[in-house]
């Protein structure tokens, strides 16, 4: 559904973005991962037909971008970065402006705003003014324009940013619920968001794709040892000693020393192809110890991206 | 087309959804009002002891019979143009630059729509708020015509106001060019009011040094062309002057919203 090969852009010799080649299938849901400024924007815009690249080229539904953009853009519902939106404008007058030129019959067009408000839940505030409206009612009102006109690809730069924690919560749900067969393409820098919501996620760094892959993959992949934490009621040095004889763990770390209550938390790395945490209760319990907690830490994306940018930055300077 | 007629109709609104269009046309309309007053009892008092005199019998250090278009039209248009200076600025300033700012272009520009059809309904729906500006004026003539019914004042009215018009056209057209090049409103309008000035001063220069270098600054300049409308001659020359001066400007606006994209 989406092809984009080799895209390049610079700004005044400054390159935003290089060598950035991806592929998104139809229905598919792909997240857009990396800090602030690693070019996550620049590459939507190419997509959308807004800036074209300095170099290499991208299709969406099979139009090329720079020679179709007007075929593009039928097929694309964008939600920008920051939602810009006219705020003096009523939320019914705007989606009627937005069907009017994504070309939504007239007979058509009352429907399919109301079914548009309806999804993203707007409904009650049709006839209120954007600029009165609260971030998170502006947020669905620019979902909602996306929505319109039933695009088969819908971008959406950010969605969640600027939102407090309610507002996030429900913007996702609503995401969620409204993908449906759409192709999707989400940028964010919050990981969770891509680990919720994603099949595939695409990690970009300063302008380059370093990693792409689906979501429960990359976390397998990546996982060098499987960290398992423990809480045992035991002097620590003993603790220490005790697991160093067992097989399998690589590393053991004392998180916090004996307090008044005499816990132990120890954070282990062991061999990711087995799981010790039988072996590791039963011998603990065995020394007369009382364990109060085991439990195995999965890897999270937020792992992951800092190990792969962490990996990035001793490549060059090695 | 559809499209140019949603962006048109999206824009107008704009412009009577916030105070400026109310503030400009209560400016534009006052001014017109307090010097179209003061030309036309000007002339009604000169047509008055005109007739005193007449009905004396007595020609002898009489004045001449006063001129409608002389001493109303041609004084009412040259306000008129004069206060356009300031207020066409105020009026184009905002169409692109605004969107700019607020990022609202980036939504423009992707939905399936030409950059021409943005241009042209944003300049049409500007010139529809001046036209409604010059409509309101047009009251004032046809009240001086309920008090001095002749209708050879008919044409050189109609004149007048066909030059008033192309040249706010011409004015509008560097407004929207200036508001492309900036995301500051401010700028743009300060920019098309000072290149519009001396656009106009530039004619004083045939006055004070005459020859080719004169002839040359009064062809340029946009107010030279003006003079012969508010005679009630409409000459195609100063017409296609007008003409020429907007297509060019629109289409440099055009060609600004294209370069945009390339430069991100």
């Amino acid at each position: 559904m989406i092809v984009a090969e080799n895209l390049k852009k610079t700004y005044n010799r400054v390159t935003a973005i290089e060598d950035v080649s991806f592929e998104v299938a139809e229905g598919e849901i792909l997240g857009f991962l990396g800090p602030n400024g690693a070019g996550k924007t620049t590459t939507m815009r190419i997509l959308t037909g807004y800036s074209p690249p300095t170099s290499g080229r991208a299709t969406v539904a099979g139009y090329d971008v720079m020679e179709s953009s007007l075929q593009v853009r039928q097929n694309i519902g964008y939600l920008p970065e920051n939602t810009p939106l006219y705020p003096e404008m009523e939320v019914i007058n705007f989606l009627g402006f937005v069907s009017e030129i994504k070309g939504i019959s007239p007979g058509d067009r009352a429907r399919r705003i109301q079914e548009a408000m309806e999804e993203t839940g707007i409904t009650d505030v049709a006839q209120r003014t954007i600029g009165k409206l609260s971030k998170g009612y502006r947020q669905r009102v620019g979902l909602a324009q996306a929505l319109l006109g039933d695009p088969k690809v819908l971008i959406l730069d950010e969605p969640t940013v600027g939102l407090d924690p309610n507002q996030i919560r429900e913007i996702r749900e609503l995401i969620k619920n409204m993908l449906g067969k759409r192709t999707v393409i989400l940028s964010t820098h919050i990981l969770p968001e891509v680990s919720m919501i994603c099949d595939r996620v695409l990690i970009i760094h300063e302008g380059r794709i370093v990693a792409a892959d689906a979501v429960g993959e990359l976390s397998r992949r990546m996982a060098k040892s499987r960290e398992i934490r423990l809480t045992v009621k035991a002097p620590a040095d003993e603790v220490q000693s005790a697991l160093k004889e067992m097989q399998g763990i690589l590393k053991a770390e004392c998180l916090n020393l004996s307090g008044s209550d005499g816990l132990c938390q120890v954070s282990l790395a062991t061999d990711p192809n087995q799981d010790l945490r039988p072996a590791l209760a039963s011998r603990l319990v065995g020394r007369g110890w009382d364990l109060y907690e085991i439990r195995s830490m999965d890897p999270t994306l937020e792992d992951i991206f800092i190990e792969i940018v962490a990996g990035e930055k001793k490549e060059v300077e090695a | 087309m559809k499209n140019v007629w949603a962006v048109y109709k999206r824009e107008l609104r704009a412009y009577f959804f916030s105070p400026l269009a109310y503030v400009l046309y209560v400016f534009f309309l006052i001014v017109c009002a307090v010097f179209f007053n003061m030309y036309f009892s000007a002339y009604i008092q000169w047509s008055q002891e005109y007739m005193m005199m007449m009905s004396m019998q007595q020609g002898f250090g009489a004045r001449p019979l006063p001129n409608y278009t002389e001493l109303v039209l041609q004084g009412i248009t040259q306000v008129m143009a004069f206060v356009l200076l300031f207020v066409i600025p105020m009026l184009s300033m905002r169409l692109f630059a605004e969107e700019k700012k607020m990022g609202t272009i980036e939504l423009l520009f992707t939905y399936p729509i030409r950059d021409i059809e943005v241009l042209a309904g944003k300049f049409l729906a500007a010139l529809t708020v001046f036209a409604g500006m010059l409509l309101f004026t047009f009251v004032y003539t046809l009240l001086s015509y309920r008090v001095v019914p002749d209708q050879t004042y008919v044409p050189p009215v109609l004149a007048s106001y066909l030059g008033v018009f192309l040249m706010g056209t011409a004015f509008l057209s560097f407004g929207v060019f200036a508001s492309s090049l900036t995301e500051n409103q401010i700028v743009a309008g300060l920019v098309t009011f000072a290149t519009l000035l001396v656009l106009w001063m530039i004619g004083f220069v045939s006055e004070i040094r005459p020859g080719l270098l004169g002839d040359i600054c009064k062809e340029i300049s946009v107010f030279a062309h003006f003079d012969q409308f508010g005679k009630g001659v409409i000459d195609t020359g100063h017409l296609a002057y007008y003409v020429l001066f907007t297509l060019f400007f629109l289409f440099f606006s055009l060609r600004v919203l294209e370069s945009n994209r390339w430069r991100g």
